[in-house]
């Protein structure tokens, strides 16, 4: 194995979404210094298909509050918030964001613009009530994008089928309402073979991203779903439609493709495979994943990297002969499948759990995300009664680090690999 | 014949066990943790090892348990007190299925096989409410010793309902029945009632399954095992050495480590 080549190769993507990332947050600082606004958009659908055409900029809430517990801030934000009369019990994500518009888009990685238009659909509760927020403050258009979820887990309508193609008209009538509204916020007359651009651009993001996650079937896993997965996440969202967000995931299958054509993986001794439901522990981010790679743990899969990519990881190919009806298709598939991966993530483990050879499965409900949390209990006594795979119940939250608790955590996943470590002593025993 | 030994530094107490090869208890002992909990650790094992009449020379491997397992300095290693409070509970009694393990500040539901491997577990999370501190608070309040506690409770004719979950704010609930005039019985048998409550809901989480084996230091209040047994509708396991299930797993975990590593590369010793 060339030495240069694999110092090159390997890592590349997380040091690419990185900078990228960093050019991002220069480019909104610059942005809300000049007075402009943006279109404020949620990761699981933020439909940045229609308002890249018209070139809005857009902001991820969730990602900019994400970013200020990572950094260590996110306290000084949610007690900002509190103080307003914001309970402790909601959404932490919408806390951080809310203090972060009364200091003027202040935030740890530059200044975030103020909003100019709010896109949301239905797949989380709170959005809404979010947007709300910001409508009030700003007095800026609110537009929600009702996607009719799946009635049963499991029976889901295709393309052809009566009630998927009454649907997918339902969707795409709400599409052409935001068509009309962009061209109303921007002056600019809808261009369709735009949005052909923009939507060949997914294509390839999306197909990449669906053969990233496949590729950490290799043994070792190439990727930490938890750690690296959250920047390649990261990118699935912000540079949605852009040739540089092809560009990025191209070059990541490469990289995954060398790994796994050359053995390497992302940790030197890979004891066990993971599987993760919910989203990360973002306040103690790194020490949270160390907890488990102490004990030679990788997290091979993640439901956070299907719902959180509002459902891009099924690499959903839109037919460029027919934008319109296509992109609404895919947004009815799509957002349809992040709705069912937050709330049936059980199903997706117990499919792929030979294939990626799962050793085990860690549920991480949080305080202040009753969404993807409410049914954990129940989804995890599925997965027990559909499958031997061991599992553990750890709770924390995403932002708040008040009731993070390391020590009790660490003795939680201990246990649990110590469980793991008996399990697999007998299989080599009695194999 | 080589001795291993178990140390549970608890948040409360530190205990330490030393078996022999035929795994039977030659030594036990009980301290308070205090703030130092190295010290404590270090002196709960030479006092135990003082109690089997045995020298240091002759332990060969020792593990710590418990939140201070990582100040177990002079240990082999650490396990969790997950782990060793489920072995020592099926070492105990081998039909074990379900293990309640209530300390100074978590209570544990276990679900163990029959080899004593952790199946499932869940305890309670960020909050000492049903634990053995919400009995402290009650003893503070109602200044009566902890080891009278159980016997008093079951004095009572009508308990009175606690309805707080919060073991602070459980010391006002307490003394606002005491202005009511309520007996300190009824009262104490409600906190009993309370946390009984609590803990089977933790064992219906994990699954109950029977045989359950009540452990940790409020197995030895009697009032509680009763109030347990009672609203479980079967009767708990509860060892002597109740107190002692997680230094004696960690114990047996060690000896497991002495009797394998006297097994040669590729055939039985």
């Amino acid at each position: 194995m060339n030495d240069a080549i694999k110092k090159e190769m390997v890592g590349r993507g997380t040091r690419e979404g990185a900078a990228l990332f960093r050019d991002w947050f220069q480019d909104l600082t610059e942005k809300a210094n000049n007075g402009e606004t943006a279109a404020y958009v949620f990761v699981m659908g933020s439909i940045a298909e229609i308002l890249r055409t018209f070139d809005l900029p857009m902001v991820f809430p969730e990602i900019h509050s994400l970013q200020t517990a990572v950094r260590h801030v996110a306290d000084d934000y949610l007690n900002e918030a509190e103080d307003y009369g914001y309970s402790p019990d909601i959404c932490g994500y919408v806390k951080a964001d809310f203090a972060m518009q009364m200091q003027n888009g202040k935030h740890p990685m530059g200044r975030i613009p103020k909003p100019g238009v709010a896109v949301l659909t239905n797949a989380c509760n709170t959005y809404l009530k979010w947007a709300e927020i910001w409508e009030r403050i700003y007095d800026v258009p609110m537009v929600s994008i009702d996607v009719p979820a799946t009635r049963e887990a499991g029976t889901r309508t295709w393309p052809g089928d009566e009630q998927f193609e009454r649907e997918k008209k339902y969707v795409k009538v709400q599409l052409l309402e935001l068509i009309e509204i962009c061209e109303n916020l921007t002056g600019k007359k809808f261009d369709i073979d735009r949005l052909r651009e923009v939507l060949g651009h997914v294509n390839t993001m999306s197909s990449g991203w669906k053969r990233v996650l496949e590729l950490n079937q290799s043994r070792p896993s190439l990727f930490n779903a938890l750690t690296d997965g959250t920047v390649y996440l990261g990118m699935s969202n912000v540079f949605r439609g852009t040739p540089e967000g092809a560009e990025f995931f191209t070059r990541l299958v490469e990289e995954m493709e060398y790994m796994s054509a050359n053995g390497i993986g992302t940790l030197t001794d890979e004891k066990y495979r993971l599987s993760f439901i919910g989203v990360p522990c973002y306040p103690i981010f790194r020490r949270f994943n160390e907890m488990f790679t102490e004990w030679g743990g990788s997290f091979v899969m993640s439901s956070y990297l299907w719902f959180a990519s509002g459902g891009s990881n099924l690499g959903f190919q839109y037919n460029l002969d027919d934008p319109l009806d296509s992109l609404a298709e895919g947004v009815l598939v799509s957002v349809r499948d992040a709705m069912d991966s937050m709330f049936h993530p059980e199903l997706t483990v117990l499919n792929n759990s030979e294939e990626y050879n799962i050793d085990g499965v860690v549920y991480h409900p949080i305080k202040s995300c009753r969404t993807t949390s409410a049914g954990m209990a129940d989804n995890r006594r599925a997965l027990m009664e559909n499958s031997d795979l061991p599992s553990l119940f750890i709770e924390s939250d995403m932002m708040d680090s008040r009731v993070v608790t390391e020590a009790q955590m660490k003795n939680r996943i201990d246990a649990f690999f110590e469980g793991l470590a008996s399990r697999k002593a007998k299989a080599t025993i009695g194999a | 014949m080589a001795l291993s030994a178990g140390v549970d530094v608890g948040s409360t107490q530190t205990k330490a066990v030393i078996i022999n090869e035929g795994l039977e208890i030659v030594g036990r002992s009980l301290i308070d943790t205090g703030a130092n909990v190295v010290q404590a650790a270090e002196k709960a094992y030479l006092n135990a090892l003082n109690n089997s009449g045995r020298r240091e020379e002759e332990v060969a491997y020792v593990i710590g348990t418990g939140y201070g397992r990582y100040k177990v300095t002079f240990g082999d290693t650490q396990v969790t007190e997950i782990s060793c409070h489920g072995r020592g509970a099926v070492h105990m009694f081998p039909k074990t299925r379900t293990v309640l393990d209530m300390g100074g500040q978590d209570t544990k539901a276990i679900s163990v096989s029959e080899t004593g491997e952790i199946v499932d577990f869940c305890m309670n999370d960020k909050c000492a409410a049903g634990t053995g501190r919400f009995l402290g608070a009650a003893s503070m309040a109602l200044d009566i010793p902890l080891d009278k506690l159980g016997a008093t409770a079951l004095e009572s004719e009508k308990p009175v309902k606690i309805s707080t979950t919060c073991t602070v704010f459980a010391e006002s609930e307490v003394l606002s029945w005491l202005g009511k005039g309520k007996k300190i019985q009824d009262i104490l048998l409600g906190v009993h009632k309370s946390i009984s409550s609590r803990s089977i809901s933790l064992l219906r989480r994990v699954g109950l399954d029977d045989e359950i084996t009540f452990t940790g230091g409020v197995a030895k209040n009697i009032g509680m095992v009763e109030v347990l047994n009672k609203n479980l509708g079967s009767k708990m396991n509860v060892s002597d050495d109740s107190h002692f299930m997680g230094a004696l797993g960690a114990a047996l975990f060690a000896m497991d480590h002495i009797k394998t590593s006297r097994i040669p590369a590729g055939g039985e010793a």
